[in-house]
């Protein structure tokens, strides 16, 4: 119910880590990716013992979490804040403070929660955390960017 | 409270978010955040934040948007003051 959002986000097959939104309101998201065993990455990080690297995890919990729910809060209007989304807008990383915990493999699922810290003046800051499917503790951290090109509403 | 001790106040602000805490010893009302302090215009925004809390008032989005001097911080955070005084 929550997955027309997925529409708007802007990258496409290889860069996109998002495959369902579970929960999303103006102050959170929670949101699942499996890694895809073919994957462009897994061939040479690491070559004979595929490990997903932690710029992707990073990048997974940052698209569920920050550009999801920044996307969301923009264009639902109850918070604008003074910007709207335009066509050539894009969402940028200001800044990530992130702790790793357990490995990710390949064709694993994993699930992103994020809870809003603040959104004001375009600029997004959220506490992020994923989780594997026992419930393990993979990575968490505070996540904060902005809609780059956005324009004053 | 009058301009300096503003000022004074704004430098305990500014610290956390300022690389080179060295360029705080010479700010003056004319120093701008970005070209002169070096601050990561993405933290302009935490800068406000925390300015809001320290003063206690609340800062809306187009004065937030004339805050890139010393200076014009320093008038937004005391016409704020004086609104909610």
């Amino acid at each position: 119910m929550y997955n027309n959002i997925l529409n708007l986000l802007p990258y496409k097959s290889s860069f996109r880590f998002v495959d369902n939104i579970l929960l999303l309101d103006d102050n959170g998201v929670k949101g699942e990716y499996t890694l895809k065993e073919d994957a462009f990455f897994y061939e040479d990080h690491f070559v004979g013992n595929p490990v997903t690297p932690g710029v992707i995890i990073t990048e997974i919990m940052a698209q569920i979490g920050l550009v999801v729910l920044g996307i969301h809060i923009i264009v639902s209007g109850k918070e604008t804040d003074g910007v709207v989304m335009d066509s050539d807008s894009f969402p940028l990383l200001t800044a990530t403070d992130v702790s790793f915990f357990k490995m990710v493999l390949p064709g694993e699922k994993v699930t992103v929660t994020s809870k809003k810290q603040y959104f004001r003046f375009g600029k997004l800051k959220c506490l992020i955390e994923m989780h594997n499917e026992a419930s393990e503790l993979i990575a968490k951290g505070i996540f904060s960017g902005i809609i780059k090109n956005a324009v004053k509403a | 409270m009058d301009r300096n001790a503003i000022l004074n106040e704004l430098k305990k602000v500014l610290t956390p978010y300022t690389e080179n805490k060295e360029l705080l010893n010479g700010i003056t009302e004319e120093t701008d955040l970005i070209k002169d302090l070096k601050i990561n215009s993405a933290n302009l925004v935490d800068i406000i934040i925390d300015a809001e809390s320290a003063y206690n008032i609340e800062i809306d989005f187009d004065s937030a948007e004339k805050m890139y001097l010393v200076g014009n911080c320093i008038d937004v955070i005391l016409d704020k003051m004086n609104q909610s005084a």
